[in-house]
């Protein structure tokens, strides 16, 4: 059971009170680019055996979306963050390096 | 190898069993073949079968970093079944559910087939005109389902309770040639023939770097050393995002946890597949008398081979409605197996962008049921470049919108 902490709210609850999302910071694609950037876009996902960025939205609670960096062999959450990022925020790396000090970083 | 029959187990019990042979060698890899599988579970195993079979190709290692059959083909729920929507998918699982019939008499391995009969509970209208629909479709593609009316199911399934208050039976999709089969014994029994054939079954030997040259595969890097080949088929499931990194492209797929879970054994009760889909649950009962039930996967990215506590609850609270005897029973095991899922749940038996590898993967919940059909289909796209049966399921199809669309269609529980 994950448990994972609302950066919207505050509230930590189990995953039951959330719904998963996919892959975050997708790099969005639309009219005009090519079959091959909207084939990435749309379809190929990172599925990392490893540090996972992902969306969750806390459904079940104040029903914001935030993002997460998880562990997908150990469930470990490293840190939850807001939606409205690009990328993961520094202070995110750092906690991951922390626990993951041979994590090969951002891909 | 020496033949199993009944003789043979006479001529044992005279001599205390000395003379039983070892069902597969555990060889040393050579330097190189020409045909590399990664992967021994069944999908492996029976692409290289296959290829030896049907097309004389024996120069073949199938690695494992595992056992064999350790992954997926241990971990499922047995049901063998062919009744989908779509074409290319009919096609593929008929060819393996007719594969199977016979498969035991073929590898002179008893595999236990079971052609017990599968039913799909239609508990919804939704999904009542939806398995008529698909009644219809088998008709076309010659895969021999029927509709049958809720007092026919309670015939066959005594123990269900068709007056369910919130999901009654309003009929099932009856697909009576499907059923069950032993899956440790699929992968053993091809192993063992592969092994007859010459070929190298490497267990304990983790794949950790793909080699190419000039944009053509040569070798792959292992835990026990470099191993070269002419071709590389990559059937690992749901480590398959993994190996695609290593020969450099990516995959339209995601790796989840599904779960199942076995109840205490019980004396003969059911002796069909009954799946309600509505609810996300599946029962059947094995040899042994234990009540088989799988359930729904978890929605997120996951590796551990367990899955959430609350997908089992939910299961069960919707089987227990259903099945109101097993209320009492007391679960034994449960297990989780990490599948690949595809964007439109139907596999990838494809070429890749690096010539000479092949990748066999996205079989999502339902591989063991394809797993004849699928090697029989890998071993021909491998030696001959194409395959009847695999020229749907393309990499390339996502690019170009031709989905073989089972998630919505087929009313399979995802």
């Amino acid at each position: 059971m994950l448990l994972l902490t609302c950066p919207c709210c505050g509230v930590t609850a189990e995953e039951t009170e959330f719904t998963p999302g996919g892959e975050a910071h997708l790099k969005r694609f639309g009219p005009g680019s090519s079959d091959a950037e909207f084939d990435a876009y749309m379809f190929q996902r990172k599925n990392p055996r490893d540090v996972h960025f992902e969306r969750w939205r806390h459904a079940y609670g104040c029903g914001k979306w935030f993002l997460a960096a998880r562990c997908t062999m150990t469930l470990e959450v490293f840190a939850t963050y807001p939606a409205q990022t690009l990328e993961p925020p520094a202070e995110v790396i750092e906690k991951i390096r922390a626990r993951r000090p041979d994590w090969e970083g951002v891909q | 190898m020496k033949r199993y029959s009944a003789f043979a187990i006479a001529r044992e019990a005279f001599r205390q069993h000395k003379g039983w042979q070892r069902a597969w060698a555990s060889p040393e890899p050579r330097a190189a073949y020409d045909v590399v599988i990664v992967g021994a579970g069944g999908h492996g195993l029976a692409t290289a079968y296959y290829l030896g079979k049907r097309f004389g190709i024996t120069n073949v290692a199938v690695i494992e970093k595992g056992w064999l059959g350790g992954g997926n083909t241990g971990r499922n729920t047995t049901i063998i079944r062919s009744n989908y929507l779509q074409d290319p998918s009919a096609a593929i699982y008929e060819k393996s559910r007719a594969l199977y019939e016979t498969l035991s008499q073929e590898l002179n391995y008893n595999i236990m087939f079971s052609p017990r009969g599968v039913m799909m509970l239609a508990q919804t209208e939704h999904e009542k005109r939806g398995y008529l629909r698909t009644e219809r479709a088998n008709a076309l593609q010659g895969v021999e389902t029927r509709f049958i009316q809720p007092s026919e199911v309670k015939r066959l399934v005594p123990i269900i309770n068709i007056h369910g208050p919130r999901y009654p039976v309003l009929g099932a999709l009856w697909q009576e040639r499907a059923g069950t089969a032993r899956h440790d014994a699929v992968a053993w029994g091809y192993a063992r023939a592969c092994s007859a054939m010459g070929m190298h079954v490497i267990e304990q030997c983790a794949v950790t770097g793909v080699e190419s040259a000039g944009g053509q595969v040569t070798a792959v890097n292992t835990t026990k050393g470099t191993i070269g080949c002419k071709k590389l088929g990559i059937v690992v499931a749901g480590h398959s995002g993994a190996l695609a990194d290593m020969a450099g492209f990516r995959l339209p797929v995601e790796s989840v946890a599904l779960q199942a879970l076995v109840s205490e054994p019980i004396k003969p009760c059911m002796d069909v597949v009954v799946m309600a889909n509505t609810v996300h649950g599946y029962m059947s009962q094995s040899d042994k008398g234990e009540m088989v039930i799988g359930g729904g996967a978890d929605g997120f990215n996951n590796y551990t081979q367990r899955g959430s506590w609350h997908h089992i609850e939910e299961t069960v609270r919707a089987l227990v409605e259903t099945f109101p005897m097993i209320s009492r029973l007391k679960m034994l095991r449960q297990w989780g197996g990490i599948v690949d899922m595809t964007g439109d749940r139907s596999p990838i038996i494809s070429k890749t962008p690096l010539e000479g590898c092949f990748i066999n993967c996205g079989w999502g919940t339902g591989g063991f049921k394809a797993t004849p059909g699928s090697g029989w289909a890998m071993a021909e796209l491998m030696a001959k470049g194409h395959s009847p049966l695999t020229d749907a399921f393309t990499l390339t199809r996502f690019r170009e919108g031709r989905f073989i669309d089972e998630s919505v269609a087929a009313g399979v529980a995802h």
